[in-house]
């Protein structure tokens, strides 16, 4: 076809990159978040990212409620491993209070917290596996977040969304099965994650799509403001759970692991290891949940009667329990004046909670320190001059969750 | 061992009696700068050697509307990882003129901390190469997260809705509303004791 046959559009020849939108809803994504890629062939020259596609106003809405029902509120941020985010809200509140937990529901804290961790790091590093093409792993290990679930499920009555604990302790002592769930768990567990590591360690394919792929130096990971994993994949050993200890971390023995070149594979594994790492804690914390006996064994939350709903029965018997659970219930507890910051280490870094009161029955402002949110905006860093389909791996591995991106 | 009270004195020391407002609540040192030195205070607190607060952990606005001339407040929380030591930073500025220099040059990550910080309080950060809302829609003209966009009155009465309680067909259509909103609550509740 001669020239004159085609008009094309006046400007349009000189245009070299083709404009890639990626997501709000592309199954790559894992989740709501727009990427607008400008390409060369197939390798990025630039990257936008658009996000707030679920922002549900966290924050404005926590200036309306009192402290027990924003719990719930925290469940929905980073939903892979909610029971993290409700025990770091619990620990805000009774750092705020004053509210001493007892021995061991820090450690049934740990129990659930690290339960948490496993599932989340569980869910990021098969999913880079299917990115990558291997679904197998994804489904072979999906049953053992399906027992995880099951745990909570006999903890709290929830899977997902689970509205973990009180302030001061849990809604009530762990049950049997619970522990059964668990003993199970530990004991299956280390086989399956040893397969899943043999699935995808050494794998020819696999380290050749990760590695020297999406990497960031522990200097640029953090100016980034780069926590969790990620940051320690870049070879910076930060850990919420060493650095500033709560829930009495500080009685267990485990090591974090760090990687090197902070690329898709090191995050990889580290999180891998960090399963391992998790797995320890667990027994370690089981085994310090077993040594209590008699009396101390039925203990499973603080004495603060004015933030921890009563025993039903005390409601009906006693005047003091009725008052405190009419107060707590129509949310009528003043909370005292104070600003208070405290992290925990959530499933993707460090989840933070920044709550100011004003002495009044609801926070006068909080704010959350979102992981997610603040390492996307590295995205483009990381994937800049890369090819395509290594910035998907690269979106997995940052593990970006929209929900607690968004708030 | 990195104190706070030698944090204190470093400040003094440079910025004399421009750093102001010194308190520890939980521990943590908290002070406050006015807000042309942000930058200088968040410069000097990264670069001293013995300083080294070169995490940014969050940023976030705060608003005080009874603070006349001071209403907003841009709050830092710095982190010196070698010696595990936490700081919080505040800048106040008026309402009218939320003109703060931007974080942006010495931490990557105040970018869209920024953004957001922006997107919901309204300051304006000078220098941030890409100051545009985040979370919210583009089109969006004011800054939800200030205080006098109070969230819903639970219990208002002027929303007919029998499916979610909110005074139910009792009242429909007429305005039952109030001056005071307790009293309108409980003349609604009277309605809806009374049979049919």
């Amino acid at each position: 076809m001669s020239e004159q046959h085609i008009k094309l559009p006046e400007g349009s020849i000189e245009k070299t990159t083709t404009t890639l939108n990626l997501g709000p809803t592309h199954p790559a994504t894992h989740g709501v978040m727009q990427n607008i890629l400008e390409l060369d062939g197939e390798r990025i020259v630039s990257t936008e990212q658009t996000i707030g596609y679920i922002h549900r106003a966290f924050e404005k809405i926590a200036e309306r409620r009192p402290l027990y029902q924003i719990t719930t509120l925290t469940d929905r941020m980073n939903y892979c491993s909610s029971p993290i985010n409700n025990m770091g809200w619990h620990i805000t509140c009774e750092k705020l209070l004053g509210i001493k937990t007892p021995k061991r529901v820090d450690y049934l804290r740990v129990i659930m917290m690290e339960l948490a961790r496993i599932s989340d790091h569980l869910i990021c590093n098969s999913i880079v596996g299917v990115d990558a093409g291997a679904y197998t792993g994804f489904l072979y290990v999906m049953q053992y977040r399906e027992l995880i679930y099951e745990i909570y499920e006999e903890v709290c009555g929830a899977r997902l969304t689970t509205n973990m604990g009180r302030i001061g302790g849990f809604e009530r002592n762990f049950n049997d099965i619970a522990f059964q769930k668990l003993e199970k768990f530990l004991k299956e567990y280390p086989k399956v994650l040893k397969e899943f590591e043999n699935l995808f360690q050494r794998n020819r394919i696999f380290m050749d799509r990760t590695r020297n792929t999406g990497a960031i130096s522990a200097e640029r990971a953090l100016n980034y403001g780069f926590t969790g994993p990620n940051l320690r994949a870049a070879g910076v050993d930060y850990d919420v759970r060493v650095h500033t200890p709560y829930s009495s971390y500080e009685d267990f023995d485990f090591n974090i692991p760090v990687g090197t070149t902070g690329d898709n594979y090191d995050r990889w594994l580290v999180r891998g290891k960090e399963m391992w790492e998790s797995l320890s804690i667990l027994e370690q914390a089981y085994r310090k949940v077993q040594e209590f006996k008699g009396a101390e064994a039925e203990v499973f939350h603080a004495d603060a009667p004015a933030y921890y709903l009563p025993e039903k029965e005390d409601v009906y018997t006693k005047m003091e329990a009725l008052i405190y659970h009419f107060k707590i219930v129509m949310g009528e507890t003043e909370i005292p004046k104070g600003e208070v910051y405290q992290s925990v280490e959530g499933g993707n870094g460090e989840l933070g909670f920044y709550l100011i009161s004003d002495g009044g029955r609801t926070p006068y402002r909080l704010h959350f320190r979102r992981p997610c949110f603040i390492y996307y905006q590295a995205f483009e860093e990381l994937t800049k001059g890369g090819m395509l389909s290594d910035a998907i791996m690269t979106m997995s591995s940052l593990n970006l969750i929209a929900g607690e991106m968004d708030s | 061992m990195l104190t706070n009270e030698h944090i204190k004195q470093r400040l003094k020391e440079k910025f004399a009696e421009q750093v102001t407002g010194f308190e520890e609540p939980y521990g943590m040192l908290t002070f406050e700068a006015p807000k042309e030195l942000n930058l200088k205070v968040l410069n000097f607190l990264y670069d001293d050697e013995e300083l080294r607060f070169r995490f940014l952990t969050t940023l976030g606005g705060v608003h005080y509307p009874a603070n006349k001339g001071r209403e907003l407040a841009v709050v830092y929380h710095l982190h010196n990882l070698a010696d595990n030591v936490r700081i919080r930073f505040k800048v106040f500025t008026d309402i009218n003129l939320p003109d703060i220099y931007t974080a942006t040059g010495l931490f990557s990550a105040a970018n869209w901390m920024e953004r957001e910080t922006y997107d919901f309080y309204g300051f304006n950060f000078v220098g941030h190469p890409n100051l545009k809302r985040i979370l919210n829609v583009e089109e969006m003209d004011y800054f939800p997260m200030r205080k006098e966009f109070p969230l819903e009155d639970q219990s208002r009465v002027d929303k007919d809705d029998e499916m979610f309680g909110r005074g139910g067909s009792a009242g429909f259509g007429t305005d039952t509303r109030e001056e005071d909103n307790r009293n309108s609550v409980t003349a609604e509740s009277e309605k809806d004791d009374a049979p049919g």
